[in-house]
């Protein structure tokens, strides 16, 4: 628990200046308006939980981050680089990417290469590592997410749970300034879920800047140091996760958790 | 009704000496045509698929005429209508090759678009968010799944553009069908020299397959 304590401090001094910062921006998919002006800042070292509804917009949200969605209008400043509307960003996109690690829903372990090779492809092609050292840093990687033994299987070979953190060694493997979690757990049976869990949970005890979108709301009060709301595209409250889940403020959270948070 | 025609074994072995002068036309037809086709395919089946209307247009245009045609007017084409054009005669191998290439790289082109669009998009995804540039992210995530699932149609067309070598014979390339039109000009064993050039067509498509199993099997984990 002192852990979080620190975290929310080193926050608060990097207010000044976040390690991202959406503004003002606004996504369309044809006449759908799925992103409306939204305004969001992550601070270094901070975790924040994104939750809402299916199709409310919240996988759209932390896609945009690291350019996976294109948007009509606005900026996202990812660690100094910026994002422009429309695909505009040039060579900050790639930047950006190699900086941002992301993990997927359905894993997207790439089926053909072993589960080595999965974690170091990255590494050796992007960071110019040579196969030695790729391989010494993913050892490490899948041993501290306890798949040491399964190094040179093939990702079918693996159960969901173990899928799930061989691409999360994988995105560390770049050594991200900040992760992307796009509902982690929502493919995987209930019984490897927590598995999956404990390994972000050593992850933000480590200090990694986190956005996370999740239905997992015990995890999502247990680890984040925000929590956002976003219904319809929009942001419509935000707070520390006692507050939010607690005592919301608004009838369109409260209507939310009341369904969420029964069973 | 009775036969006065028997199989007449002798004569069918008596022929293979002479038929197999052309197997290696054949063989050489056949490889080197898709060899060529396949870098065609690629390029072409990448270019249908851009985001850019300037290649994919082009690639449409090209497929749609060599899907559309039949390779034996292809090949009359090239070897009787392009020296025409070229004010020079064209070689007959040349244009059988050639003839392949194109005709199998239409095809090669379709079958390397549908490898490429069946992997999920999750897979490019993955590669992009982890830093690839979109270029080694084909390279090293989509090209090699879309290669191994390819490699069945692959096969077909190869099997097909094997068979289809044997059209050339009316524009004079010695291959197996040239050599046994030959042969039974002056044997008159029509019966025994056509079973023959079955069975070697069946031989070498048969090595294809089996090839191609192997390889795919090879490929399987993962």
């Amino acid at each position: 628990m002192n852990d979080r304590v620190s975290n929310q401090g080193t926050a608060q001094t990097a207010e000044a200046s976040p390690i991202v910062r959406l503004d003002r921006v606004n996504k369309h998919f044809g006449n759908l308006h799925v992103m409306k002006e939204i305004d969001l800042s992550v601070a270094q070292g901070e975790v924040v939980v994104i939750i809402g509804a299916s199709g409310s917009g919240k996988s759209t949200l932390i896609r945009c981050v690291n350019g996976l969605e294109p948007f009509q209008s606005g900026r996202i400043e990812v660690d100094g680089k910026t994002l422009m509307p429309n695909g505009a960003s040039g060579k900050s996109l790639q930047a950006v990417r190699t900086e941002v690690g992301m993990v997927f829903q359905q894993f997207n372990l790439f089926p053909h290469l072993s589960i080595r090779d999965n974690v170091t492809l990255a590494p050796r092609k992007v960071r110019g590592m040579t196969r030695q050292q790729a391989e010494v840093t993913a050892d490490k990687l899948l041993e501290r997410v306890g798949i040491s033994d399964q190094a040179d299987k093939y990702p079918t070979q693996l159960s969901g749970g173990q899928q799930q953190r061989v691409a999360l060694a994988r995105a560390l493997a770049m050594e991200p300034r900040l992760m992307l979690f796009d509902e982690p757990t929502s493919a995987l049976d209930p019984e490897m879920i927590g598995e999956v869990l404990d390994a972000m949970r050593e992850l933000v005890n480590d200090g990694m800047t986190m956005m996370i979108v999740t239905h997992e709301m015990g995890f999502a009060r247990e680890v984040a140091d925000r929590v956002v709301f976003v219904h319809e595209g929009q942001i419509v409250e935000q707070g520390p996760p006692d507050r939010l889940f607690d005592q919301p403020q608004h009838e369109r959270t409260q209507a939310f958790l009341s369904r969420v948070l029964k069973h | 009704m009775e036969f006065n025609f028997q199989f007449d074994w002798q004569a069918a072995i008596d022929s293979l000496p002479f038929l197999l002068k052309g197997l290696p036309y054949t063989l050489l037809i056949s490889f080197a045509g898709l060899a060529i086709g396949f870098v065609v395919g690629i390029v072409f089946g990448l270019m249908r698929i851009s985001p850019t209307r300037w290649l994919r247009f082009p690639a449409v245009v090209y497929i749609e005429v060599f899907r559309g045609t039949p390779v034996l007017v292809q090949v009359l084409f090239i070897f009787y209508g392009l020296p025409t054009l070229l004010g020079g005669p064209i070689n007959a191998l040349t244009a059988g090759i050639a003839a392949i290439a194109f005709n199998a790289g239409a095809y090669i082109s379709e079958i390397v678009r549908g490898g490429v669009q069946s992997i999920e998009r999750g897979q490019r995804e993955a590669g992009l968010s982890l830093g690839l540039s979109p270029p080694q992210t084909f390279r090293y995530v989509i090209w090699p799944q879309a290669l191994r699932r390819m490699i069945p149609a692959l096969g077909n067309q190869g099997i097909v553009s094997i068979k289809d070598t044997s059209l050339f014979s009316v524009i004079g390339v010695g291959e197996l069908v040239r050599q046994g039109q030959v042969y039974i000009a002056n044997t008159f064993t029509a019966l025994e020299v056509y079973f023959m050039i079955a069975l070697l067509y069946l031989a070498i498509t048969l090595s294809l397959s089996l090839a191609l199993s192997l390889l795919e099997r090879k490929g399987l984990v993962g």
